[in-house]
Parts: structure tokens; sequence; C-alpha cells
């Protein structure tokens, strides 16, 4: 057994009631009250999560932008300084190396935000593939993330920004150098649970003052830590894909349901460019759906789908809606059976229950 | 953490309690805590057959699945109906409202072997 890795802020774990698993290689809180308590905070007020664990690489060099142009399957040419943008990495064969986010820092300067669990997969890719005057940098040691999110995100955060103006941030902008109570933070208008809300970026020694910080202005709205039983709840019903189960090297992302973060038009020859013009114009073999259980059961990753006798595919997520309270996964079928309203077996533990395909997001906010 | 004297106690966080000739099984607090929300219960039908120290049913948090397995060897007799409408009942009420199965005792020396409550304190505190 290797030793479990630890974000920053393990130490105020235990004072928060956080319950800690094994997430990938890393001891982090599963629920610190609870999964469903703190799924409806993040609905309906606000939630603070610990995501620290996730890696960033910074990329500087006058390269840059036709580098990243080659990596990724989303068109980093349309970001301006101070935007964030969504994208994916391929491998020639179209399966996904990574789905991340790029914020552009400054001309010619960019910071990868990847997942955790390939951290150092992603870092080995971005270095075999490195072209022109372009450095890399793993600052993902030195970096702690906190994500706070939920209808009354901003309303807490702005108590703590003094002169900046939260609500001049837009979906997908950021502003570096915030000052949060007296640390320095980048603070991007994103997230990983459907609602609005921010990821604040510090240094890792600056982690536990502003996740005590934040907490504490938070609590008259009701703010709760929140941990990562409920930040899957509540990606999962807003369709947000995660690594690993909607997405991994054998799944494209044009199968995954994120085609709007391929740019199959754009100048550049990226990797996986060409595998994945001929998937679109093959017709994909595979799409990934929404189901909802007709028969009770609760549908779980990695369980078979069947269409009479043939297995057709598997679920990728499926649990107890918190917000919708159905039984309902994502699942990755063949095509020929993704059409709305399709009656489809889904085998759990040895028997064929009854589901069928649903529109998705599950879920979805109002937008103000 | 709740460990009521009067029942007995499986390795698999199940309790038992002896009502005249047949005995109801439940989980104990300490597994709801560990469990989390629980949103879905699956158990046996009344005439089954269940075996001990194999799985009987299931229970299933937000996050996760767990078995349910048999403290004892026997007839399934009666069936908690109220847990597939309030599955919240095993996080609320573990030893109370969410009793799951009583079951006929196929053989009575069963219960004798299976922990007091001290002994699943003990056990408790040592995970």
């Amino acid at each position: 057994m290797t030793e479990l890795k630890r974000t920053p802020l393990f130490e105020v774990y235990k004072e928060n009631g956080g319950k800690t698993i094994d997430f990938g290689g890393w001891e982090l809180p599963v629920q610190f009250s609870s999964i469903k308590e703190e799924h409806e905070a993040v609905r309906t007020r606000a939630g603070l999560f610990d995501v620290s664990h996730m890696g960033e690489v910074e990329v500087k060099g006058p390269d840059s932008l036709s580098y990243l142009q080659t990596m990724m399957t989303n068109d980093i040419s349309k970001l301006k300084n101070g935007g964030a943008q969504y994208t994916a990495m391929c491998y020639e064969n179209g399966g996904t190396v990574d789905d991340l986010l790029v914020y552009k820092l400054d001309d010619n300067h960019y910071l990868l935000v990847v997942n955790a669990s390939n951290i150092e997969k992603d870092y080995k890719w971005l270095e075999e593939h490195l072209v022109g005057d372009v450095s890399i940098d793993n600052l993902s040691e030195k970096m702690a993330q906190l994500a706070l999110q939920g209808p009354l995100a901003e309303k807490v955060l702005q108590k703590l920004v003094g002169e900046t103006v939260l609500s001049e941030i837009g979906f997908f902008k950021f502003q570096q150098d915030m000052n949060i109570s007296g640390k320095k933070a980048l603070v991007s208008r994103t997230g990983y649970t459907g609602e609005d809300g921010f990821e604040v970026y510090c240094h890792a020694d600056d982690a536990v003052d502003l996740w005590k910080v934040i907490l504490e202005a938070g609590k008259e709205e009701g703010v709760l830590p929140c941990g990562l039983g409920a930040r899957d709840t509540l990606r999962f019903e807003s369709v947000l894909a995660l690594y690993g189960q909607e997405l991994s090297p054998d799944i494209s992302p044009l199968e995954a349901g994120i085609g709007f973060a391929v740019k199959l038009n754009k100048e550049a020859d990226f990797i996986g460019k060409e595998a994945l013009i001929t998937q679109k114009e093959n017709g994909l073999a595979r799409k990934l759906v929404g189901l909802e259980m007709i028969d009770r059961g609760i549908p779980r990753h990695g369980y078979p789908v069947y269409k009479e006798e043939e297995l057709i595919g598997e679920v990728t997520t499926g649990t107890q809606s918190p917000t919708l309270k159905k039984n309902i996964g994502l699942a990755l079928i063949k095509s020929e059976f993704s059409g709305l309203e399709t009656e489809v077996e889904v085998e759990i533990r040895g028997k064929r229950l009854k589901a069928v395909v649903i529109p998705t997001p599950f879920y979805k906010r109002e937008k103000k | 953490m709740s460990i009521p004297k009067e029942l007995r106690y499986s390795e698999e966080h199940e309790w038992v309690k002896v009502e005249g000739e047949n005995v109801r099984v439940g989980i104990t607090d300490f597994a709801q805590h560990e469990l989390g929300d629980i949103v879905f219960v699956e158990l046996p039908e009344v005439g089954d057959e269940v075996t001990a120290d194999e799985p009987f049913g299931s229970v299933e948090s937000v996050k996760t699945v767990s078995e349910l397995y048999a403290p004892i060897s026997g007839k399934v007799v009666a069936v908690n109906e109220d847990l597939s409408d309030s599955p919240e009942f095993v996080n609320e009420s573990p030893y109370e409202k969410a009793w799951m199965i009583e079951i006929e005792p196929s053989n009575s020396a069963e219960i004798d072997n299976l922990m007091t409550a001290e002994q699943y304190e003990e056990m408790t505190k040592e995970n």
C-alpha cells in the first residue's frame, strides 16, 4: 500500500466532521454532515469544497498558443486574457487523455487545471509533445483550490473581497491576484455542480485560512462544508462528465456528449482530430444517454445495459438523484437505442430491470 | 453510538432481536452511520430461506451499495415493507422502525454464537 496523498486542508476535515475515503490515491472527505444535506445546501444556498487535489500545470512561452492548439480539442485561440475554457485532450485514436480547464493568464501564459488522478499522465503527455519555445511547470503541489458553489456563493464571497465587484466577473471569466481577506487568489466563475459559484486558486499555505474565513463569512447564509459525495451527485444531475466514468482512453469526447468542447473546424491539427472527424462522418457508434429506472433499483457505474438479449452498453454513473428523488443514471450505449423513450434493461445484481431513455441534463438551474 | 444491551450482533454489523420463536434482524447504528443517507433497501420475500453469513439483500446509500449478510440461517416469515417507501428509517431508527426481516431460525444455537453488545462495542472500537 502506498501512502494516501493529502491536501493542505486535511487538518481541518476533522474539525468540520469530515469522513475521509481513498479517492484515487487521495485521502479526501466523502462527506461532512450528509451527502443529501450538502447537496441541498449547494442547490439552495451554497457549499464549500476542498478540491486541492486537482492538478495545475503552467504553460509559458511565445509558442504557447500554437502548442496548446495542437494538444486541445477546443479552440484556444478564442480565449481572451482573463477567460477560461473547458476542453479535452485526446489520443490519436480519439480516446480521451483528460478533460480540463484552460485559463488564459496573459499573452503566452496559460494555466491548465487537470483531474487529480491524471496529473502525472497529463504532464508526461504534455511534455512528450512540447514544440517550439514553450515551457511547462507542474504547480499542483504549490497550489490549493477551493470551490464555493451555490446561488448565494457570490453574496458570501463578496463580503471578503473589499472593493472587487464579483458580479462583474462573468461565467468562465476570472481575476488574478484578488485579495480575499488578505490572501492572494485567482478567482473564476466556474464550477462542477451546475450552480453559480466560484473556484478559488491560492497558495497551498493559505488554504486553511481561506477555508475558515469563507465558512465563517457564510455562516448566516447557511454555507456548509461539502465533500466529494455531494460533488459527485451535483455534477451528475447536471451531466458534467467525470473522467474515469463518462470519459476514458476508450471513450471519445464526442461519444461522451462533450462535442461542444471539440472544434473539428479549427484550423490547427490537434491530436486525435482525424479520428474524431472519422467518428463524426461515420456516425457515432455509441452515445451517452440519460436513463430513469422504471422498475425499483438504482443504476450504478459498470452495470450492463441490455435491449432484449443484446448487450448494448453500460452505466457510467448512477444514483438516486437527491434533487429529483429518482433513480437515474448515465449510460454509454449503442446509438441505435439512444432515442428518447426507448425502453432498455439494466442488470442489477443478476436481475434485468426496466429503464427508459430520458432527456439530459437531469437538472438545470433557473437562470436569473 | 447506540448499541442496545439486549440485542446480539454479527461481524457484518447486523443486529438480532429474539421475539418469541422468531428473530428480527436489522443493521446497527454504527453501520448506518458509516453508510450515510440510505436511499434504497432490497429485501427477500416471505418464505425465502436465508443462510448464515450469506447475503440476503442490500442497502444503498447515495454513494454505494452494501450487501446485507444473514446473521443466522432460517426462513423469512416477515419483511418490513415500510422500508421500500421510507429507506431513511434505517438512518433515523435502525433498531426500531428499520427492522428488516423476521427469521424463523433453523438452528437457534446460531444465535448464541453471535456477539453480545459488549463484544460488538469492542469490535467497533477496534475499527
